[in-house]
């Protein structure tokens, strides 16, 4: 609060001048004692007409440095008494007792701030004081708010004072001053107005008003129904952009390779917590940089995991090649294991993951339609690990072997591809991928030994329906998956809208085995 | 099991000895547990204490459900990642009869199960119309389960959905499934499930006398569930079964229609874990969604791999040795536990594919590969191809 009052003094000050024995001491003396009532009715009373004398004092009284006495106000500066209207330094006597401000006048108090800071010279600060009213419906504001008005230069700062005085209009006395304050509120776009007029049409007893605010109501739905629309949608690609990530590195490693990792998730999960163990580095090495530690920590979470994959795929997984019901278990067993070290290592409770500065915030499209830096930048980053992944399989060397491989393996032998190394590095690269889904996880939930359970029944079911060995289908089947699920949440509630998901998919699945995508030739029944 | 000729004789259902152990069994379950724990006196070192006894009565159900796995996948060769859906099905209902039988000793005083009454529920929700009879109860018992797992397999084994594709999407229909039973709003108790059962058949439960009976039931259940899978293995059935499991495209070129063969070996193994499900309930008094987790199902799987596929004594071996290290082990070292399961994984699976029984044959000298192990591993090539045909089983890293 004090941030906010320290720059309204000298904004008053200059707006006001040296005009400052204004405050009387009566005037002085009902706003700072009596009942609770009077004392708003005197602070509305003063500042309808504001000087820096009066705004010093409100601003005093807020940050309780007001004493009384029988015969004075005084306002305390430094231990000091100073005459609330003359401003004469004056003894303080034994017998002053602090002003008692319960809540209410104390919330008086702030609005009252505001609306006097509607009249500093700053842009900045008129529109810091417009946004702290923008939910203001009460009438003793009007005085200085069309005071503001005439004073105001701005445009866009005009309209959205505009706005807040029709909002207090809404609730005034006069049923015509209500309906025009209708009319001009049909023209806002914030769910707070849907708000304030379904409330006010509740208690709305003149007909022609009623009308109007319903007019207005309409209008203001019509424009919202978009922001929501958009909301919906975004969300839905933001849930499918991380189930694109955390299915890119199953596409490899079940799709072309056709194992059954259910370590997936914990790879993922591993490569969350080197996410959480550069932030610590960063921390405590370079707090300066800390800014930057997740983009040196995207190659560490890369790394760490693949090269676990790396190692799952040499001690375990070669020898289970074509029995994809042993390897089922075996990844369990593993996934057991991890889960278990990380326990032991980093402790069975959640680990914190900052999120860096640039990445909180969002950016406000519409009243109603906010797009938060981190989920902006995981749908970025999902389609940018989505383009470098489909350039390694479909364009270098590495990737043609691995298609070679998973094509016709005895062939690719033949013609001098070592398939072992190729299987040990495409498995890697899938686990390395994983480890990236954790990356981006670790800034949108919680970073935990269970990180890895909890999508790895949605990261088959993404793969199974886009269709085995597809990268276009995985994509398919993640976003669409995404934006069905955010969809049926609105109309369902969450945890149904999953089951009617999942429900959907093994529908699905009757329908067409082989996925939306399905392999044509030779392959698809082999 | 047989040998090479066109149309082998039909083995005996058990040979003496394995009669033998079988009476032994039965007479452990029905006589010897039941002294030892009642009449011994409680600091004789021969007497059973109760926790024994829960434990031995838990383990006995958990290896009805190994053996159902055992039916499905070491005999059809299908994994069923989501037989704890089956398990839990059955214990619900036993569940939902245990909590009508506390009537109005819950905390609430009420006729209404404690969870609904904190639920503002002013009557008993439409799935609950039967709860309060015991035999409808143990229709339903068998009903439940049956009817879920019929309309599941039907739909999916008519699809031919085969190998991985299966056992994933059995795994999201459980997961469905616990998600579901977790809401407030389907009448199951949420996420606590139901608990503080009080009594069954007007009885009290927590008496020595009940756990023995329920203990007695369960494992005669459990011997007589080995004997009718035993006898369904050694029929023409239980041929065909293993044919499915070996070359299944073989089998329908041999104009047998796999699909009534596998729905009818789903529904029974479903059926199986029902029963246990049933029995589970009331020896260890809680049932709660955290029975359908992916977990949970997945160490079904093992418990039948540790024993030894396909060999039916194997599952029930296996049952008691995975569940008897874990509550061993989450008691003494419960950090190691997880440890020790993920390793037992990929022990198994990496050097023991024909599980403990497997090993103790081989130790014996007369197992080998022989031409059973050569059937599992055709079998096994044959998985691998079903679903992706992505690796071709034969170079590089490859078996």
């Amino acid at each position: 609060m004090f941030r906010f009052l320290l720059p309204l003094a000298t904004a008053v000050t200059l707006l006001c001048g040296t005009a400052a024995q204004a405050l009387t001491a009566d005037a002085a003396r009902a706003m700072a004692a009596g009942d609770t009532d009077d004392r708003i009715a005197a602070l509305q009373k003063a500042t309808a007409t504001p000087d820096a004398a009066t705004a010093a004092f409100v601003q005093a009284m807020a940050d309780d440095a007001v004493k009384i006495t029988p015969a004075t106000v005084l306002v305390m500066k430094d231990d000091k008494g100073f005459d609330a209207s003359t401003g004469a330094e004056t003894p303080v006597p034994d017998d002053a007792e602090d002003i008692v401000n319960n809540n209410r006048m104390r919330g008086a108090f702030e609005g009252t701030l505001a609306s006097l800071k509607l009249l500093s010279p700053e842009r900045s600060e008129r529109a810091a004081a417009i946004e702290a009213l923008r939910e203001e419906t009460d009438t003793g504001r009007l005085p200085i708010i069309d005071r503001a008005l005439a004073a105001e230069t701005d445009d866009g700062l005009k309209t959205r004072l505009q706005s807040i005085r029709s909002r207090i209009l809404l609730s005034s006395q006069d049923a015509t001053q209500r309906s025009a304050a209708a009319a001009e509120l049909g023209n806002s776009a914030s769910p707070a107005t849907r708000t304030l007029l379904i409330e006010q049409l509740k208690q709305e007893t003149d007909p022609a008003a009623k009308a109007a605010m319903q007019k207005a109501l309409a209008a203001v739905e019509g424009r919202l129904v978009w922001g929501e629309r958009l909301a919906a949608l975004f969300s839905g690609i933001s849930l499918g952009s991380i189930l694109l990530l955390v299915a890119l590195g199953l596409a490899i490693t079940y799709g072309l390779m056709g194992v059954i990792n259910m370590a997936h998730g914990e790879l993922m999960m591993i490569g969350a917590y080197a996410t959480y163990v550069v932030q610590g580095l960063f921390q405590k090495y370079l707090p300066g940089a800390f800014d930057f530690y997740l983009v040196a920590a995207v190659p560490v979470a890369f790394m760490a995991s693949a090269l676990v994959g790396a190692g799952l795929e040499r001690s375990v997984i070669r020898f289970l090649y074509g029995r994809p019901l042993e390897t089922l278990l075996a990844t369990w067993g593993i996934s057991l294991m991890l889960q278990q070290l990380v326990r032991s290592v980093f402790g069975a409770q959640n680990v914190g993951v900052e999120n860096p500065a640039w990445m909180s915030g969002g950016l406000q499209l519409m009243d109603n339609l906010a797009l938060p830096w981190n989920r902006v930048i995981i749908v970025a980053f999902a389609f940018a690990v989505l383009g470098a992944m489909a350039w390694l399989i479909g364009r270098t060397r590495l990737g043609l072997f691995v298609r070679g491989v998973t094509q016709n393996r005895p062939i690719a032998s033949c013609m001098g591809v070592n398939t072992a190394r190729i299987d040990t590095y495409a498995f890697a690269l899938g686990s390395g991928i994983a480890g990236l889904a954790g990356c981006a996880l670790s800034q949108v939930g919680n970073v935990g030994p269970d990180l890895g359970q909890g999508y790895i029944v949605d990261a088959f079911m993404v793969v199974v329906l886009g269709g085995v060995g597809q990268l276009a289908g995985t994509v398919y089947a993640a976003l669409g998956l995404g934006v069905l699920n955010k969809l049926l949440e609105g109309w369902t509630g969450a945890v149904l809208a999953k089951i009617a998901v999942l429900v959907i998919i093994i529908v699905f699945i009757q329908k067409r085995p082989q996925g939306i995508f399905a392999m044509k030739g030779r392959s698809a029944e082999a | 099991m047989s040998n090479h000729s066109i149309l082998p004789q039909r083995a005996p259902l058990l040979s003496t000895p394995a009669w033998s152990a079988f009476f032994a069994a039965l007479l452990v379950v029905c006589a010897l547990v039941p002294v030892l724990h009642l009449v011994m006196p409680p600091d004789s070192p021969l007497h059973m204490s109760e926790y024994m006894v829960a434990l031995v009565g838990k383990i006995m159900c958990y290896a009805i459900v190994a053996l159902a796995m055992d039916l499905i996948w070491g005999y059809t060769g299908i994994l069923s990642l989501g037989h704890g859906l089956y398990f839990a099905l059955g214990g619900y209902v036993m569940g939902m009869y245990l909590m009508r039988q506390i009537g109005r000793d819950g905390n609430y005083k009420s006729d209404l199960p404690d969870f609904m009454v904190f639920l503002d529920w002013k009557e008993l929700p439409w799935h609950w119309s039967l709860s309060s009879s015991f035999t409808a109860t143990l229709f339903l018992v068998v009903l439940v389960p049956g009817i879920v797992a019929f309309v599941f397999g039907y739909f999916a084994f008519r699809s031919r959905i085969k190998g991985v594709y299966f056992s994933i999407i059995t795994q999201a229909m459980t997961f469905a499934a616990m998600l579901l039973f977790f809401r407030n709003e389907t009448g199951f108790g949420g996420n606590n499930g139901f608990t503080d059962f009080k009594r069954i058949l007007d009885m009290p439960l927590a008496t020595r006398n009940m756990r023995m009976t329920l203990f007695v039931i369960t494992g005669c259940t459990l011997l007589l569930f080995f004997l009718l899978s035993r006898w369904m293995v050694a029929s023409k059935f239980g041929r065909v079964l293993q044919a499915i499991r070996d070359a299944e495209t073989r089998v329908m070129f041999s104009g047998y229609k796999p699909l009534p063969y596998k729905l009818s070996i789903w529904v029974i193994s479903a059926v199986m874990c029902g029963i246990a499900g049933a029995l589970y309930v009331p020896q260890v008094g809680i049932i709660n969604p955290s029975e359908m987790s992916t977990a949970a199902s997945i160490e079904m799987a093992v418990w039948a791999a540790v024993g030894g596929r396909a060999t039916l004594v194997g599952p029930i071996i296996g049952a008691f040795v995975v569940n008897g290290a874990k509550s061993w082990l989450t008691v003494t070292a419960p950090e190691y536990w997880l440890y020790f399961l993920g390793a037992l994984f990929i022990v198994v699976t990496l050097f023991l594919p024909d599980g403990i029984v497997g090993l103790w044959k081989r130790l014996r000298g007369r197992g080998g590969r022989g031409p059973k192990a050569a059937a599992q591993q055709s079998a096994a090539l044959e998985e691998g191809q079903a679903p992706t045909g992505a690796v071709a089983p034969a170079t590089g890293g490859a078996q």
